[in-house]
């Protein structure tokens, strides 16, 4: 993959930087304000800061991994955005901590009373088949390289929980089987939908909350500190899957597409609702019952899942409706005139 | 029990050690977590093979992957 598209000065900084290029990490911290931390600039800068830490970029400098004048930047940022998640999400958990009598209890109470978005149930009824690619293109941030970053938070935990997880990961990653990788299976369903399932391919046209919501996984999963919010993002997010994988998989069905597209959402309602369990009891459950400290993180993680997940699938339906109004725009999906700006 | 499936070359090799116990947790409300089965009968005596780690088996009636649980229990149930 190579470098993403600038989306402003503080993005532009990062990716230079990470070229080889000169970096003034006290200047661009100062040029990371608060107030625009959830847009795409700062976003995008962070993603690609991480992403030096996944597959990495062809023309990034061959050390960017561990460029300290990017990882002083990185900091700062990542503790504005925690600072920000601890902010948005304390009522959500304050009141689970109320609630029930198990951290699973809790964080089901999270899930259940979550608000949801309309993205899913528009795929399942309305959505054209172009929509489906700018939803499919959209998720394939995170699923092509997904479970990657819910691997470190294993070497962090011990006992039940470790085996637990390992459990799970083992079955995200195939279950000993390459073509079961649930990855390539999305691959399979983003070529089977006439997309470009090159790692990265669609990371210049995501809007900023789709980085948000792939940033705070990377925040949480980069950091033993933050050990119980990795696995209360992971418990959070598998907890909301197989309805709306059901969903998706109808919808995928009900605008032609070849199986392999319905295929990987049919998996994930199967897989997901095995995940569900072990990771509400069998990972956050002893884990916590281990290490007691890091469950008001494990609700942290929980309930940022929830709020970040659910505006970026907002933003993404508005923008799918938004589309409709100006045809014959569904090919903005790709986001060519985006990109040709 | 059934014997190694032809596409598991890795049963093959545990199939003359003695089998590890088959564990059951039930999910309050939700499903059975079945670790260490080769294959679930249903209720029409149809065996399905076990082909991940563990695995979740409907014990609602409200599944539309039976045998397996797909988190339809969550929609209909009590909620303990
Ligand atoms: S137990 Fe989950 S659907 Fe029946
Ligand atoms: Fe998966
Ligand atoms: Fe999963």
């Amino acid at each position: 993959m190579q470098l993403p598209r600038p989306r402003g000065p503080v993005s532009a900084a990062v990716i230079g930087a990470l070229r080889g290029g000169p970096f003034d990490a006290a200047a661009v911290t100062a040029a990371t304000p608060a107030a625009g931390l959830r847009e795409a600039d700062v976003q995008l800068a962070l993603w690609t800061a991480y992403e030096v830490g996944y597959r990495g970029f062809d023309d990034a400098d061959p050390d960017a991994e561990r460029d300290l004048r990017v990882l002083a930047w990185r900091k700062a940022a990542e503790d504005l955005l925690e600072a920000d998640l601890r902010a948005r999400t304390s009522t959500m958990v304050d009141e689970a901590r109320a609630g029930g009598r198990s951290v699973a209890d809790r964080i089901a109470a999270l899930v259940r009373d979550a608000p949801g978005a309309p993205l899913t149930r528009h795929l399942q009824k309305h959505a054209t088949r172009e929509q489906f690619q700018t939803y499919l293109a959209d998720r394939s941030i995170y699923h092509l390289k997904e479970t990657d970053p819910q691997v470190r938070v294993l070497g962090w935990i011990d006992g039940p929980a470790k085996v637990a997880h390992a459990e799970l990961l083992y079955d995200e990653y195939g279950g000993g089987r390459p073509e079961r990788l649930h990855s390539h299976l999305f691959a399979e369903a983003m070529r089977a939908a006439g997309l470009d399932a090159t790692y990265g391919a669609y990371i210049d046209a995501v809007d900023a909350p789709t980085l948000v919501s792939n940033n705070v996984m990377s925040l949480f999963g980069s950091q033993r500190r933050l050990r119980g919010a990795a696995l209360g993002h992971l418990a959070a997010f598998e907890a909301t899957s197989t309805d709306p994988c059901r969903r998706i998989a109808a919808g995928a069905e009900r605008v032609g597409f070849p199986d392999a597209v319905a295929a990987y959402f049919h998996e994930h309602v199967e897989a997901d609702a095995v995940h569900e369990q072990v990771v509400l009891g069998d990972i956050c459950g002893t884990a916590v019952a281990a290490d007691p400290a890091i469950e008001d993180d494990v609700l942290l993680g929980a309930a940022t899942c929830l709020l970040v997940d659910v505006e970026a699938a907002q933003a993404l339906h508005d923008l799918l409706v938004a589309d409709e109004q100006r045809p014959p725009a569904p090919l903005r999906v790709l986001r060519g005139e985006r990109a040709a700006s | 029990m059934t014997g190694p499936r032809p596409d598991r070359p890795d049963r093959q090799a545990r199939s003359d050690r003695p089998a590890d116990p088959v564990r059951v947790r039930l999910c309050p409300g939700g499903p059975l977590l079945v670790r260490g089965a080769q294959e679930v009968l249903d209720a029409d005596g149809v065996a399905h093979p076990v082909e991940r780690p563990v695995v979740a088996v409907c014990a609602c009636g409200a599944t539309g992957r039976a045998p397996w649980c797909d988190g339809t229990h969550a929609r209909i149930g009590p909620r303990r």
